[in-house]
């Protein structure tokens, strides 16, 4: 497709569902650009939540997100094994600790079947403990969820964005969208701080900043509020403590606070669930920590006293309702795709899909590309997977991979090398530590902080 | 017979010295880094080298003498090479440039130092910005890569090691605006303490804990709340150095299968520092907290020698191995004992002393040391000053009963 516009897709907002939605549009004939506020991608919400890849059975049936969550988790489980996304299919347990909660789960696994996931099984207290030993006392019984599993939050937008990018995908970082208008004579026309962007079609996947995007094209929809959650890491000797996701009982306000390995090795504690009133409030709070603290010592006392490796704190783009807000306004083509959630991540490529659909319905054309789909590994950073310290030939053929550079994690200087020269490199430390793992582990830089700092060429 | 050194400072270089002294004849020294020496490296103050050496040295000095010491005594330095793997039944695995290989030694002396705790692990609340650093992390970039260190700098801890940093970052070009210490009191010296007031005009701001971090993307302030009266108020600094609150790097030990002591969180220790896993020695400051480098020294000495002494011939490192150990184990406010084990056989420990630490200052104390119900032994020993160690005498390992419960340490009054 070629025309009097600069692009003809431009998707506002590089987190996950921006980055899988370029990939998607990228397999076309489409100029498609990518709009990144922030210095990286995935850098935002994207890099802070739990990580699990959901197979969606306690959505609310019959919702799009129901949908889109189901349908995404069978094709980002594919694709991550195509491209090299850590995945860790451990399953997960949904534990109830009192009569209340106990009586809850029947009807948990009767929203999974409405929702298509049949494989749930009720298990006792003692098959709980000896599955869990570790557990704190007072479990009463939990349902077993198969599928659900871990899944790298930092590969999967890192994957979606390096296809996006090999197949043509203009990738603009720290380019944050000052406003947007229609084109009289149709299309877009964005202002960006090193001037302005004309599109064709336009996807607003600005997460937390979707609504105000969608309000200067004239909607009132939905407004974002962010809904913070902290998270706390533990070291990694932890690790052997855990062997499934252990989700609580669902309130009506919130999902409660889970333990659950990661795939990078170490075990996760939370998250909180705390409306807040900045955009960019990521602060980790006192409260937030003591209250993680005392439930952590509920679910799981000795994980406490392991160390903590990290604390984090995401955002949420929560809105007034409970679906996702997805909309397409065929003659304009514009795509509004707010108020994805927790979910986003496992719904991704769904989503991708979903919107891809309604443009084509729109009349974007969907014209296949006539060029070879990318050939293209990730580079490897799950715990669970061989990781180029590992690999002899590897080593054999270039010494940097037998180099380690980042000793908590086993980072080398090779893959160091790699993450600054890739095709959607990194240009911080936090970028490095998305790509690599390196500075991400117990020392928090106490070894390699320095050395780190003098390749990336700033302190 | 080969002896395997994992970690290639003080600790780990002396003990290949020693051990090469004694004629053992393959002694291989592994260092993760890409030179031996350790933390002195980029310890660049004087002072080290009294108590081992006999001379004062700065600590790039003293790193580059150790590494130089134990090379031309035939140990061999194998630098940028890290152990990937240590099954409880089975050969060590090593990865480095030339590639991965295994390694079935006759006897290992694990000498993996310690490190800072960072911030994180203190669970200090706010954002997560930049210029927030360690120690470690300080004097790597000042003195190894020559890099400043922001301008106005927030030091937490009053320790030796906190000192350091404030001569660092003075060397780096950040103005330290003052010390932060949770404690009464700092646990320094007091010529250190004057000159920070006087020479580098930094406040120390006792009872007082770090209860947030703000800015972005760099630090803009820290929130600092009194603990006394509750009351916070905000320091404007871009960068916060965490100092001391030491953990021993005990990665290794726990995947060698080494039991450690829930004080130190090192391995445990004999006094001969034999651990837990026959043929397995542990020295330096990965048995606790930091002491300076001399001592850490004197530690990995004292390994060598004890392993070369039980060890004749060699196999006897492993058969004379203590089956059963008596564990140390110490009542609060003392936070650790070292060694903390009494097992047959042992002998003296390092520099002839137990090494006492205690949460809280104490100006006489009085110890006492009992083993169900019976008391081994009870006095006074100096003065306890958090992250520093008291020294208590080891005759009465003679009176444990090998057969009892864990001998315990507690502080009976504070004088």
């Amino acid at each position: 497709m070629s025309g009097p516009h600069d692009t003809d897709v431009a998707i506002v907002g590089a987190g996950v569902v921006g980055c899988a939605i370029a990939r998607e549009l990228t397999r076309f004939e489409l100029r498609v650009t990518l709009l990144e506020a922030g210095p990286d991608v995935g850098a935002g919400t994207s890099k802070a939540n739990t990580a699990l890849l959901h197979t969606g059975f306690d959505a609310k049936p019959g919702t799009l997100e129901a949908r889109l969550v189901a349908r995404g988790y069978e094709l980002l489980g594919e694709y991550a094994d195509r491209v090299g996304i850590p995945v860790e299919r451990t399953g997960a347990l949904l534990v109830a600790w009192n009569d209340e909660q106990l009586a809850e789960l029947p009807g948990i696994a009767e929203r999974a079947r409405a929702n298509g996931t049949n494989d749930l099984r009720e298990v006792g207290v003692d098959e709980l403990y000896r599955r869990e030993p570790h557990l704190g006392s007072g479990a009463r019984g939990a349902i077993e969820v198969p599928g659900e599993g871990l899944v790298c939050p930092f590969t999967t937008p890192l994957a979606y964005a390096t296809e996006a990018v090999l197949a043509g995908c203009d990738l603009r970082r720290s380019a944050p969208v000052v406003s947007a208008s229609r084109i009289e004579a149709g299309g877009f026309r964005l202002e960006l701080p090193g001037g302005a962007l004309t599109a064709r079609y336009l996807v607003n996947a600005a997460g937390l900043g979707s609504d105000e995007l969608d309000h200067m094209l004239g909607h009132d929809r939905f407004t974002v509020t962010p809904r913070r959650g902290e998270l706390i890491v533990f070291d990694k000797l932890s690790r052997p403590l855990v062997s499934h996701i252990l989700l609580a009982v669902p309130t009506k306000v919130t999902k409660g606070v889970l333990i659950a390995p990661t795939v990078f090795g170490n075990v996760m504690l939370g998250p909180t669930a705390e409306d807040v009133q900045r955009k960019d409030d990521t602060e980790s709070t006192r409260a937030g920590l003591d209250y993680l603290w005392a439930e952590g010592a509920r679910i799981m006392p000795e994980l406490l006293e392991h160390e903590v490796t990290a604390v984090y704190a995401g955002l949420r783009a929560a809105t007034e309702h409970s679906d996702y807000q997805l909309g397409v306004h065929a003659p304009e083509g514009y795509a509004c795709v707010g108020g994805i959630r927790s979910t986003g991540l496992s719904a991704s490529m769904a989503i991708a899909e979903h919107v891809r659909d309604e443009l084509g319905a729109a009349g974007m054309p969907l014209e296949p590309s006539a060029a070879a789909a990318p050939e293209f590994r990730m580079p490897n950073i799950g715990e669970a997977f061989e990781r180029p310290y590992e690999r002899r030939d590897l080593i054999e053929r270039d010494p940097d991979y037998g180099r380690v550079v980042c000793f908590c994690e086993r980072v080398t200087r090779g893959e160091i090398r790699d993450a600054l020269e890739a095709p959607v490199p990194a240009t911080d430390l936090d970028g490095l530590r998305r790509r690599t793992r390196a500075h991400m582990g117990r020392c928090q830089g106490f070894f390699c902080g320095a050395e780190l700092a003098e390749r990336l060429g700033s302190a | 017979m080969t002896v395997l050194v994992l970690g290639g400072g003080p600790a780990g270089l002396a003990a290949a010295v020693e051990l090469r002294r004694h004629g053992v004849p393959g002694v291989l020294v592994v260092e993760r880094e890409a030179e031996a020496g350790g933390i002195p490296r980029h310890a660049r103050h004087q002072g080290f080298g009294l108590r081992d050496l006999r001379r004062p040295l700065s600590g790039p000095a003293y790193a580059r003498r150790y590494a130089e010491l134990a090379s031309s005594a035939g140990a061999e330095l194998r630098s940028e090479t890290m152990v990937t793997g240590w099954p409880l039944d089975g050969p060590l695995e090593l990865t480095g440039p030339r590639g991965r290989e295994t390694i079935e030694p006759d006897a290992v002396i694990l000498a993996t130092g310690c490190r800072e705790r960072p911030r994180s692990a203190r669970l200090v609340p706010g954002s997560r910005p930049e210029g927030v650093m360690t120690t470690g992390t300080l004097q790597q970039l000042v003195y190894l890569k020559g890099r400043k260190a922001g301008t106005r700098a927030l030091i937490v801890g009053a320790e030796h090691v906190s000192f350091s940093a404030l001569l660092t970052l003075a060397h780096g070009g950040a103005r330290t605006v003052g010390m932060v210490t949770e404690l009464p009191r700092h646990q320094s010296l007091a010529l250190f303490r004057a000159g920070a007031t006087v020479r580098w005009r930094a406040p120390l701001w006792t009872r007082s804990a770090v209860t947030a971090i703000h800015g972005r993307p760099r630090v803009e302030e820290v929130e600092l709340t009194d603990l006394d009266t509750g009351r916070a108020r905000s320091i404007a600094c871009d960068t916060v150095v965490f100092t001391a609150d030491w953990i021993p790097d005990h990665e290794l030990a726990v995947m060698g299968g080494l039991e450690l002591d829930p004080g130190t969180r090192g391995p445990r220790v004999d006094a001969a520092l034999r651990t837990s896993r026959p043929g397995v020695f542990a020295a330096g400051n990965l048995l606790h907290g930091a002491e300076t480098a001399d001592v850490a020294a004197l530690s990995g000495r004292h390994a060598a020698a004890n392993l070369r002494q039980g060890s004749d011939p060699f196999l006897r490192v492993v058969e004379g191995w203590p089956g059963a150990r008596v564990p140390v184990e110490v009542e609060s406010p003392l936070h650790w004992i070292a060694p903390n084990a009494v097992a047959p056989g042992a002998g003296v420990p390092p520099r002839g002393r137990f090494a006492l630490r205690s949460r809280e200052f104490a100006r006489r104390p009085r110890i006492e040391i009992a083993q169900d119900g019976r008391t081994l032994w009870s006095g006074h020993v100096g003065r306890l000053v958090p992250g520093r160690s008291a020294r208590l005498p080891h005759d009465w390992t003679a009176a444990v009963d090998p057969a009892g419960s864990p001998v315990r340490v507690r502080l009976a009054s504070r004088g």
